[in-house]
């Protein structure tokens, strides 16, 4: 599905990344951990077309073709989603008209029949039983004094309505007490299919006890220092970070 | 900044065509004698030519001001028209078959419904050409209900004890340089009384061209709203694409009597000058309502988008007890253009309320100031006050400022002052594109969020209007 060939970006004129490689297949679950500064989010961000990052290298494939090729809207209606560290609030618009706008448009790309306010009133309600969202927060501007934890809720909402075949969710833990962590885990391990991956960028490997990752990469100085199946989450979890930069060092010796 | 920003935000201004119809002009520059040159074709009476006389006189010992946050070089006087009008074979069109065919598709094309048989039916139009009146709309109609809505020329004829008295009792001829210069030299615009107990049955408005390339505008505008009396007016406004400057320096007053309601709102789409900031209109206006009754009502609503230079601050006095003024204001400036708008509120009666919300967006280079004044007279017991400034601001070049006075004389009023800064940035347009949808519809929604307690303020039509005019302003079509 995705495919990442020593992938160099900077911003800037700082670089960053510093030739990533990385392979995602349909199905998959990949974690991305790492100190904090380390690049996690640059990668996110460069993926789905972040302005201010640029592209000094490499290459990435989405579905066979060059990702870069398309503008940010583009690479979301074909497929690819974020959810954000920190989402961003916009006053005045109504979370509900901005879910259904994303909700068409890709409807729109698909070819598939966009919802009127009416039809997707009865679709969105679904949606927020698998959040556990309260009805009260579609009618709200969109983000707009949302809690920390009640933004993270919503990037998941918009997940589950835009159905994404490749979901990057970066730091969805923070700002989450443990049951709600526990209910969006659940809601993501619910929207995972076959024919579908996720990549998942954290710091604490906490949340990877609920969406378990077959892959754990260790992203640090822009680097994959370290990449291993869930056992490695385990081991950082009990032994931390140190080691893994350590035996990078050493072996680049 | 990001390309994509960029893009979308340099529009052309679609209404930048000139009509190519003979005009009856006085030569450029300003003196008594043209000032009698311009009664004395409306067929005035004496005393009116004196109003002029006196504010011209007046208006000589006057200097520009120069404390508002815009740069622009000082209209040579001397070089305006004051006088234009498309030339008629008789002086006032009597039907619409008279109007010049070429005027007619001007309006059809500004989409402005002068056809009473038009699709956009109900609401009544005063269309002002340059200097003069045109036609106005549903006059008949009106009538039966014993409302006056007419140009202000044909007022002066036919009701000028209405003018004598109200003419200047809001916005003394002396008020400020733009406002004497109005008072000396103001060619038409229009007037509308609404008699005590009367609810007008329909939305009057007022649009105003500039076509002639030296010519200024100076329109005047007189609503009175007698005891009880409710009226919606509407004013929208477009000239043509010059290189030059034009100057539109208009004065409003507006008179509420005991418990009348005025709600007025401007759609102001003067052409803005280039990207460049050449050309463009320089709007120097004064607007200003008399709450004189008990209970009385005056509500501002403006979205402004075009001229290259706006200083506009429509106002309230709030003379009688219990009266409520209420300013509501979307100004968005691009590329070079300059605002710098906002409101005075006067409380002067017991129990007076006012309420200013005013929203700012700069794009491009340009710059937007919003500047109120909430003065609170000694007497003016339990007086409140609310307001509500927030500036947006579009990539990295522009820039906002709030200029807020608060004069407070009497100690059990309350006045509440909250003022913040957005930007549309990189992060929030990426958070849209994110999730499918194209910049330009992000930007709009963006926007439209950000004004909607303004927006939902203005009538159904207008505030469709100035979503989408929004929208162009700031949108163009993405690579
Ligand atoms: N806008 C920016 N300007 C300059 N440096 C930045 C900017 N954004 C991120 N960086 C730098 O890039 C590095 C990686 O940041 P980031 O990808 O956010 O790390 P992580 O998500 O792993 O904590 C950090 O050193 C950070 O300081
Ligand atoms: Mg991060």
């Amino acid at each position: 599905m995705l495919t990442i060939r020593n992938l160099t970006a900077s911003i800037n004129g700082t670089p960053v990344l510093k030739g990533i490689d990385l392979e995602i297949k349909a199905g998959e679950i990949h974690a991305i951990m790492g100190p904090n500064g380390s690049g996690k989010s640059t990668l996110g961000k460069v993926l789905v077309g972040h302005p201010a990052y640029e592209v000094t290298g490499g290459e990435v494939l989405y579905e066979g073709k060059n990702l870069f090729e398309l503008e940010p809207d583009a690479r979301a209606r074909a497929g690819i989603f974020m959810g954000f560290q920190h989402p961003i609030e916009v006053p005045g618009v109504s979370n509900a008209s901005f879910l259904r706008l994303a909700y068409n448009k890709k409807a729109e790309a698909e070819g598939r029949d966009e919802l009127d306010p009416l039809e997707f009133d009865d679709f969105i309600h679904e949606k927020i039983k698998l959040v556990a969202m309260k009805e009260e927060f579609l009618d709200r501007s969109l983000n707009e004094g949302f809690s920390g934890g009640e933004k993270k809720r919503n990037e998941i909402l918009q997940m589950a309505v835009l159905e994404p075949k490749l979901a990057i969710l970066d730091e969805l833990d923070s700002g989450l007490d443990i049951d709600a962590l526990r209910v969006l885990g659940d809601a993501v391990n619910r929207l995972q299919r076959a024919d579908r991956a996720l990549l998942i960028i954290t710091h604490f490997p906490r949340i990877l006890e609920t969406i378990q990752p077959q892959f754990v990469h260790v992203l640090s100085g822009g680097r994959i220092l370290k990449s291993a199946g869930k056992g490695l989450a385990i081991e950082l979890e009990e032994r931390g970070y140190d080691w893994v930069l350590q035996e990078a060092a050493g072996s680049a010796r | 900044m990001s390309t994509t920003l960029n893009v979308v935000t340099s529009q052309e201004y679609k209404y930048g065509f000139v009509t190519d119809i003979e005009a009856d002009s006085v030569a450029p520059g300003l003196s008594e004698d043209v000032i009698r040159f311009i009664s004395a074709k409306k067929g005035e009476p004496d005393w009116l030519l004196e109003f002029r006389l006196k504010a011209y006189r007046h208006w000589l010992t006057m200097t520009e001001p120069d404390w508002a946050k815009v740069y622009y070089p000082k209209p040579d006087f001397q070089k305006i028209v004051f006088y234009s009008a498309p030339k008629a074979k008789t002086p006032k069109y009597a039907s619409m078959d008279e109007v010049d065919p070429e005027l007619l598709r001007t309006f059809e094309k500004l989409g402005v419904p002068i056809n009473e048989q038009a699709t956009l039916a109900g609401v009544a139009v005063d269309v002002v050409f340059d200097s003069v009146s045109v036609t106005t709309t549903y006059k008949e109609k009106l009538a039966t209900v014993g409302v006056i809505f007419c140009s202000f020329s044909e007022a002066v004829k036919e009701h000028p004890e209405l003018i004598k008295k109200y003419l200047g009792s809001v916005v003394p001829s002396a008020d400020n340089f733009y406002a004497a210069l109005n008072s000396a030299v103001f060619t038409d615009g229009s007037f509308v009384f609404i008699p005590k107990g009367v609810a007008c049955p329909m939305d009057l408005s007022t649009y105003f061209r500039i076509n002639n390339k030296e010519s200024g505008q100076f329109e005047r505008t007189l609503i009175v709203a007698e005891e009880g009396a409710s009226v919606s007016y509407l004013e929208g406004c477009t000239a043509p694409q010059f290189d030059t400057n034009q100057l539109h320096a208009a004065v409003v007053e507006l008179v509420a009597l005991d418990h009348a309601s005025i709600k007025y709102s401007t759609v102001q789409n003067w052409y803005a000058g280039d990207k460049n900031g050449v050309g463009g209109i320089f709007n120097f206006v004064t607007k200003r309502g008399l709450c004189k009754g008990k209970g009385s009502h005056i509500s501002w609503t403006q979205v402004e988008t075009g001229s290259a230079i706006t200083w506009k601050y429509p106002s309230c006095i709030l003379l009688g007890d219990d009266s409520i003024g209420e300013f509501y204001s979307v100004a968005l400036t691009n590329h070079k253009q300059q605002a710098d708008t906002g409101t005075k509120m006067i409380h002067i009666g017991r129990n007076t309320k006012s309420t200013i919300v005013s929203k700012g967006i700069s794009a491009g280079e340009s710059s937007n100031s919003y500047r109120g004044l909430v003065k609170v007279q000694p007497k003016a017991e339990g007086a409140r006050n609310f307001s509500q400034c927030d500036s947006m601001l579009i990539g990295q070049a522009s820039s906002a400022a709030t200029f807020p006075y608060i004069e407070v004389q009497n100690r059990s009023a309350k006045v509440e002052h909250e003022a913040t800064t957005s930007k549309i940035g990189e992060e929030q347009l990426l958070y849209f594109q994110q999730r499918g949808i194209p910049a330009e519809e992000a930007i709009s929604m963006i926007i439209n969020g950000f004004c909607k307690d303004v927006f939902r303020e203005l009538p159904m039509e207008f505030a469709v209007e100035a979503t989408k005019l929004l929208s162009l302003k700031l949108e163009g079509s993405v690579g």
